[in-house]
């Protein structure tokens, strides 16, 4: 069956709260002053919210449903969503849907996370059932030690070197560098990359994420209602999700958007030559090389030669991770699946925190997320156009 | 090449101890069929009874056709290191005080991927083979050993955190003057215990195989009668802290049952001697063995039970004797609990009837007393936690998991 059009539902209203180290809010905290920032900023009041997606780790024992009272929110239709990297984009498509569909007119989505100074490491142990049983007792490394091996395996497979990572690295850093809450705005050379200290070999510090506290959120509503507030949107052309893809790899070398690209450029009437940037979930920069891959940028096994042949700055040939992405922003929990798609829709609105990709009017955003034991499982991607 | 392990120095009285720390050990109900399989030294992950599926990591499905008959058996080890990586930072107080971890991936040859510790000659690109093994928490963990044994490889640090092996180590034999004490004074001096403490309760008196034991070297006769709790009390004063194994090879074997037994002075000297032993045994140098689970190469590892079988079920025969054994395997199951926190090891050693005076009318089979002081230390070296020493050890084992209520007949006749 053919897939039916996002026509008549658009995102708008791109929210961040300044990310922080750490916090002593909790994430009830960090999720309210999103939803705050929502309603003030498209001049709405609370009752008009009448949908609500929310991605967290850090809210429990709460749910959606216990932060309707929290907030005091009557939606008419809810959603948890906690996808790790894939919840920004799982949240459009199904709030997309639930707009078209009348069944909401206004859903307010919403993800963010608090960072104590113990949360990480409370997090990593009881992540999951897997990372419990058969992960987290071999040296406790976290993601870092699962990312290191899938980073290892790559660069066995498709001779990539570290010196291509560095390359992905340093140009988000320079995306990074007009952010004002990005946790690292220092620029980063070649050297201090490849000197970095070691965390789980071959990963070094600048590989790596920093976990941090704070929100990301946005709107999804039909176009005339985001007309009617004043707010610029943004279209869905397509999206893509999927999940345990690939169970027979021995070692993730791709991810489930291999199963889903054909559709995700057809649904789109676009080609990966026609997006003027692109966000991939950056979690690992070797993540990043493999959407390069996957999404339909090059081969499989012609990342390392594509980035090499790149640059990936917002003035380069191949605008990437346009705010700095995680491995500079930071990684406040769950909102790191929102990140690059609010930073797209202040792209594709003209109303970028940091310096404007030039001509930028179509976009690929995807996310990646749940490690839930040697690999992550969940994949998506959305193509987006600037409002016509 | 590992590296062989360097005898260690005199440790200085005023250094500070290290203090045991453990890594995870929470697990999953399911996943804890992993920890049989390690206790006893299988090899086992669950299988699909209805498509042969392996699976790993444990599941409550069969993830290839939804099917819950999915037991745990044992399967090959065999398969291929695919990628390794050195964890450096890690937020766990254990792997902090001993990184760099190598950890990696193994795509077994039997389906699964297992993500598993590695010896240090585990090669990446290369073949290796699975065991299971108890870390310091107790719960089962994966390591990847190379396809071959290699050179000194029971000396590598990360495997040698999860067994118990003598090498270097100061045993504790605490009775002597029986056949299985002296057998295992020669095992583990064999095995190059450093110093093989062997008790004795009135040296003076002459007994059979005293010049031999003597003779092994590294031995040193301490005064030790397990009935006696301040001989206990004097000997973990004074050597307590030089000792890392304890084996408890006192003995006590009559024949007789429950009722057909004249008085309670028999039980009670059994009693004293089994139950009360090991009681007086574990207050002495228990606490002092959890303190010292992490002192080094040397550092405290396990105190070892020799047990009946028929501790397990009753043999009405030596039915007295039995009762006994079975409380001995209860506290034992106590001391693990306890003594956990140190990462040290209470090991149970189950013997079918041993070829000694006290089991004269027993036929064969039976087992040596150096089978079994052979088998207390392989098991130290593998870091097992259940052995079954003999073919009637085994045969029990495996009768009782059928069907108990048989055993208990069948024991009858
Ligand atoms: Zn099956």
């Amino acid at each position: 069956m053919q897939r039916k059009s996002y026509e008549g539902a658009v995102a708008c209203l791109p929210v961040t709260i300044p990310y922080r180290r750490y916090s002593t809010n909790s994430a009830q905290w960090w999720l309210g002053r999103a939803l705050h920032e929502l309603i003030k900023r498209a001049g709405l009041r609370l009752k008009d919210i009448d949908g609500f997606a929310v991605s967290s780790f850090t809210v429990g024992p709460d749910t959606a449903v216990g932060l309707t009272q929290h907030f005091g929110l009557s939606p008419r239709w809810l959603d948890h969503i906690p996808f790790g990297g894939a919840s920004g984009i799982v949240a459009l498509r199904r709030a997309a849907r639930a707009v078209q569909a009348g069944d909401a007119d206004i859903v307010a989505c919403v993800a963010g996370d608090t960072n104590h100074v113990d949360s990480f490491r409370k997090t990593l142990s009881t992540f999951s059932r897997f990372a419990q049983d058969a992960v987290y007792p071999y040296g406790s490394g976290g993601a870092n030690a699962s990312f290191a091996l899938i980073t290892k395996h790559y660069m066995n497979s498709y001779g990539a070197k570290r010196e291509d990572f560095a390359k992905i690295c340093i140009a988000q850093r320079d995306n990074a560098m007009s952010i004002p809450h990005a946790m690292m705005k220092k620029k980063l050379t070649l050297d201090e990359y490849m000197s970095a200290r070691p965390i789980a070999d071959p990963i070094h510090l600048f590989d790596c994420v920093m976990p941090c506290a704070g929100a990301e959120a946005f709107l999804v509503c039909r176009e005339d209602v985001a007309k009617s507030l004043n707010l610029p949107s943004i279209r869905i052309l397509s999206t893509i999700e999927r999940h345990n893809a690939f169970p027979n790899d021995p070692m993730q070398i791709r991810g489930g958007w291999e199963l889903d690209i054909g559709e995700l450029w057809s649904m789109a009437a676009l080609t990966p030559k026609d997006v003027d940037f692109v966000q991939t979930y950056d979690d690992y920069p070797v993540i990043s090389m493999m959407q390069f891959e996957d999404l339909g940028f090059c081969a499989k096994g012609a990342g390392p030669d594509f980035v090499r042949s790149h640059t990936l700055t917002n003035d380069g040939t191949f605008p990437h991770n346009t705010s700095g992405g995680q491995l500079s922003v930071g990684q406040a929990g769950a909102a790191g699946g929102f990140l690059g798609l609010v930073e797209a829709m202040r792209q594709l609105t003209s109303q970028p925190l940091g310096s404007q990709v030039p001509n930028a009017n179509a976009c690929l955003v995807s996310g990646f997320g749940m490690i839930n034991y040697d690999r992550g499982l969940s994949s998506c991607a959305a193509v987006l156009a600037r409002a016509a | 090449m590992t590296e062989p392990l360097v005898r260690p120095r005199r440790k200085n009285p005023l250094k500070r101890t290290r203090l045991p720390l453990r890594p995870q050990g929470v697990r999953s109900r399911t996943a804890h069929g992993l920890t049989a399989a390690a206790a006893e030294g299988r090899f086992a992950l669950q299988i699909c009874l209805d498509c042969d599926t392996v699976i790993y990591p444990p599941r409550d499905a069969c993830p290839s056709c939804l099917s819950a008959r999915i037991p745990f058996r044992e399967v090959a080890r065999g398969g291929t290191l695919i990628a390794e990586t050195a964890v450096r930072t890690t937020t766990d107080p254990y792997f902090r005080e001993r990184t760099p971890w190598r950890v990696g991936t193994v795509k077994l040859d039997v389906g699964p991927v297992v993500v598993a510790h590695l010896h240090g000659d585990a090669v990446e690109g290369g073949r290796v083979r699975l065991e299971l093994k108890l870390d310091k928490s107790g719960s089962a963990v994966a390591i990847a050993l190379p396809e071959k044994d290699t050179e000194n490889m029971a000396d590598d640090p990360h495997l040698r955190e999860m067994t118990c092996d003598p090498k270097f180590r100061r045993v504790l034999i605490t009775d002597g003057r029986t056949g299985v004490g002296q057998a295992m004074a020669k095992a583990f001096s064999d095995a190059g215990a450093a110093i093989v403490f062997v008790g004795l309760a009135d040296p003076w008196k002459p007994f059979a195989g005293m010049a031999g034991l003597r003779k092994i070297e590294r031995v040193e006769i301490v005064p030790l009668d397990v009935t006696d709790t301040e001989s206990v009390t004097e000997l973990a004063e004074q050597n307590g802290a030089r000792i890392d194994i304890v084996v408890n090879t006192a003995e006590h074997i009559r024949a007789g049952g429950v009722v057909d037994r004249h008085g309670l002075t028999i039980a009670r000297e059994e009693i004293d001697v089994r139950y009360l032993g090991l009681l007086r045994l574990a207050q002495a140098f228990g606490p002092i063995l959890r303190f010292r689970g992490a002192d080094g190469v040397n550092s405290a590892a396990a105190f070892v039970n020799l047990l009946s079988v028929h501790a397990l079920m009753n043999w009405p025969a030596y039915g007295g004797y039995c009762a006994t054994e079975a409380a001995c395997l209860s506290a034992a199951q106590c001391m693990r609990a306890e003594l956990r926190p140190g990462g040290v090891k209470v090991v149970t050693v189950f013997f079918g009837p041993l070829d000694i005076d006290w089991f004269q009318t027993v036929p064969p089979p039976k087992v040596t007393p150096a089978a079994l002081a052979d088998a207390v230390v392989r098991a130290l070296q593998r870091g097992l936690e259940d052995v079954f020493v003999g073919d009637v050890a085994e045969d029990i084992r495996q009768r009782l998991a059928v069907n108990p209520k048989a055993l208990e007949r069948e024991m009858a006749n």
